[in-house]
């Protein structure tokens, strides 16, 4: 490719080492895929140790389970995953060019992750409330066996995950600045994508999460 | 490589005045915020040899230490410094040593790109990187660390005393600039190749540094979740390496080695991969098994991810896993083999330099197969048994890490040196440098072999007055291994200054790096490079392979 050539038809969005925008589309998609494969295993060390514990204990992982609240947790889990719908709705408005759509279905995405946290903080109120918290800062009564340790990778588990939706919500702030900059169009859309497979991660770590801690058997 | 550049401008045209990546930008600042994968690498390079020199300073005092049976320093600061050693050397220096220093200039300009894919990223790598080094300086100068660079558990959440937590978090933040790293990597291998260039057809560095990458993305995670657990546990107490409260701290070990095994991969992998270089380069020759020695540093980094149980064989693993990981761990041998033969047969019948950089491949071939090779010893369950903990273990893993990873990465340093620098140093010098880093290397380790072999438990500031002469031994030699350091940095940071302005390909190299104005200008090349052969392909065999006169 010559030198010239490249200069006359350069768009603004790309950057000045990629020589089209699909390598660059490329490079930005792989990228976060391999991003989205480190946080799985940056979680699957929780997982792991979720799995050796209630190995060890059972019976005290399925009493303790009784104490937190499906309802709660469930309510959680379809605002979740419809904040999911709404995010995809948001990169297909990308796609098409259709700024309005775009912009409200970020808004709601953005909406339905703070009712997640809401959702989370009362949760996380009335195990303070009852002492149910990990390890030696356990005050709870009526759970027999080990349940300081249950609570430790309930509270681990989901606030990690709690800091992954805050997070999600500043880049979708971000996103939805650029947006309302006119950035995005269907030549260009990739960011709108990439926080996208972003949130549906965050989303199906919770889908893990919730039948995992909420409804043990 | 013989690559056949075919640009729209002539690269190096004499006299073409176009600024080069040194010169383009003035001041601090215009180094600290630069987009430029030359200047980070360089960056990264500078640091690096920092805490090299910090290590290498503290491994100095152990080695003093030892010197009598009593020592003179107590206890406590004895154990601070042997951790603080391994910890510095390990995550500042060895981890990113070659991948962020080394790869970081040389990767895009072997792959004929202006850049890495992320250039932001890259300079935040470099960012998160000097940001979690700070916290490990911060962790000495507040009480430092006496839980080994292991940090096992549960001494250190519930026991040892000074700044732990800072560390970690050091660890932690650390993780994520090497994680990056390693991302930035994949993307730009996969999508960067010059037009022309197949997975083939890139030069053997590249494989290692993608085998390298992988582990930095799938590993590096865990490391963090780990200490991120073992900060809670240390400030929280939720319990979940603790035994008084119904946690396992041998879990902590799994998920520790599960990361730290790989790690030792993540660290001798680029190192393969500059030796892979060096040897065709100045060996003229076209390497022996190039998809041998590509796939086997992919098998390598696959295969590390299985075998983290070795280091447990005495921690109450179950008698059966213990085996496998044995096994495992022996068939880890055979990539790593592989690799070795290659090497030798690429020398085999070629016109060999005495050039710096192959008198390095020649250091490493003969400690990496000591280090390798003992390897074997340890995977060996009745013979680890009892030489776990050892001063064998030790002169293992430093056979590997530095007859391995920093040899190579000295070779590297004084084969790209050129490039990097514009400027030849003094070819004499450098052979000496090499031999004494061989010298003092072997005198130093060999008695440790010795040492480990007669019980002497590793991390132990006191010993039996039988073991004294075989600790003199090792401390002279560190000593030697002291002076070759300080001549290397001397002669080198006299070429920066004094030194001969470096031809424009000083070995002859046929990579792309090699096409490029010598300082590389800012953007690489004019134009895009168009790859036509592989990467070995020197001038002067063309007689074999018949093909189009080199450029
Ligand atoms: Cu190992």
């Amino acid at each position: 490719m010559s030198t010239t050539a490249e200069h006359a038809e350069h768009p603004k969005f790309l950057a000045h080492h990629f020589y089209t925008p699909g390598q660059q589309a490329d490079s930005a998609k792989l990228g976060m895929w391999l991003f989205l494969g480190q946080e799985l295993l940056f979680f699957s060390g929780l997982f792991l140790a979720y799995a050796t514990y209630r190995f060890f204990y059972p019976d005290t992982f399925l009493e303790a389970h009784h104490h937190l609240s499906v309802p709660m947790g469930g309510f959680n889990t379809v605002v979740l995953i419809t904040s999911s719908l709404t995010m995809a709705l948001a990169v297909r408005a990308a796609q098409t060019s259709n700024q309005k759509k775009l912009i409200w279905n970020l808004v709601a995405t953005i909406a339905f992750a703070c009712v997640f946290l809401v959702v989370k903080y009362f949760e996380y109120s009335a195990k303070f409330h009852h002492g149910f918290l990990p390890g030696k800062f356990y005050t709870g009564h009526g759970i027999e066996g080990l349940p300081h340790l249950f609570f430790g990778i309930y509270f681990v588990m989901t606030g990690l995950h709690g800091l992954h939706v805050i997070a999600g919500i500043g880049v979708l702030i971000w996103i939805l600045m650029r947006s309302k900059r006119g950035d995005f169009s269907a030549e260009y859309f990739t960011p709108v994508e990439n926080v996208g497979l972003y949130w549906h991660l965050v989303d199906l770590i919770w889908i893990f999460l919730f039948p995992l801690l909420y409804l043990v058997k | 490589m013989s690559t056949e550049v075919i640009t729209d401008s002539t690269v190096d045209a004499p006299g073409h005045a176009e600024e080069n990546y040194l010169q383009s930008g003035k001041g601090v600042l215009s180094w600290l915020f630069t987009l430029d994968h030359k200047r980070i690498g360089l960056m990264y390079l500078v640091s690096v040899l920092s805490f090299f020199l910090v290590g290498g300073l503290l491994a100095m005092v152990i080695r003093i230490e030892l010197l009598t049976p009593e020592g003179n320093l107590a206890p406590e600061v004895y154990n601070r410094i042997f951790t603080l050693h391994g910890a510095a050397m390990i995550f500042v220096f060895l981890v990113p040593a070659i991948p962020a220093s080394l790869g970081n200039f040389i990767l895009p300009l072997m792959l004929g790109a202006k850049d890495v894919a992320f250039p932001r990223l890259n300079l935040l790598s470099f960012h998160i990187y000097l940001f979690g080094a700070l916290f490990l300086v911060y962790a000495i100068l507040t009480g430092g660390i006496d839980t080994g660079w292991t940090f096992y558990t549960p001494y250190s959440s519930s026991f040892a005393s000074g700044s732990v937590i800072a560390a970690l978090f050091g660890v932690f933040i650390l993780g994520f600039s090497s994680i990056l790293t390693g991302l930035n990597f994949i993307v730009t291998i996969h999508k960067m190749r010059a037009p022309g260039q197949t997975w083939y057809q890139m030069p053997l560095f590249l494989w290692a540094i993608y085998a390298t990458s992988l582990i930095q993305v799938l590993a590096t995670p865990v490391i963090a979740i780990t200490v991120f657990l073992l900060m809670i546990e240390r400030s929280l107490g939720i319990g979940i390496f603790d035994p008084a409260m119904g946690g396992d701290p041998v879990l902590f070990q799994h998920f520790f080695w599960f990361y730290s095994h790989p790690v030792v991969y993540l660290m001798v992998l680029p190192g393969f991969g500059v030796i892979s270089e060096l040897v065709a380069v100045h060996s003229r020759k076209n390497i022996f098994g190039y998809k041998a020695i590509a796939f086997s540093s992919v098998a390598i980094s696959g295969i590390g991810f299985l075998i983290w149980g070795h280091h447990m064989f005495v921690s109450g693993q179950s008698e059966f896993a213990g085996i496998l990981f044995s096994f495992l761990t022996f068939a880890v041998a055979i990539p790593t083999a592989i690799k070795v033969f290659s090497w030798v047969a690429t020398m085999y019948k070629g016109s060999i330099a005495y050039t710096t950089p192959m008198c390095y491949v020649f250091t490493f071939l003969f400690l990496f197969a000591i280090g390798g090779l003992t390897g074997l010893f340890l995977a060996t369950i009745a013979v680890d048994v009892h030489l776990h903990d050892t001063y064998f273990v030790v002169a293992h893993f430093h056979y590997v890490m530095v007859g391995g990873t920093l040899t190579a990465f000295l070779g590297g340093l004084h084969h790209w040196w050129p490039k990097m620098t514009g400027k030849m140093y003094n070819n004499k010098l450098g052979n000496l440098g090499a031999f004494l880093v061989f010298l003092g290397f072997n005198v130093t380790f060999m008695a440790q072999f010795v040492l480990g072999t007669r019980g002497m438990p590793r991390r132990y500031h006191t010993y039996l007055p039988e073991f004294q002469f075989w600790h003199v031994i090792s401390t002279i030699g560190s000593f030697i291994l002291a002076i070759a350091f300080f001549l290397i940095l001397g002669y080198l940071m006299h070429s920066i200054f004094r030194g001969k302005k470096a031809p424009h390909n000083p070995w002859g190299g046929v990579s792309l790096e090699w096409e490029t104005a010598t300082p590389p200008i800012t953007h690489n090349f004019h134009g895009q490079p168009i790859v036509t052969r592989g990467p070995y392909e020197f001038p002067e065999i063309e007689d074999v392979e018949p093909a189009k006169a080199h450029a």
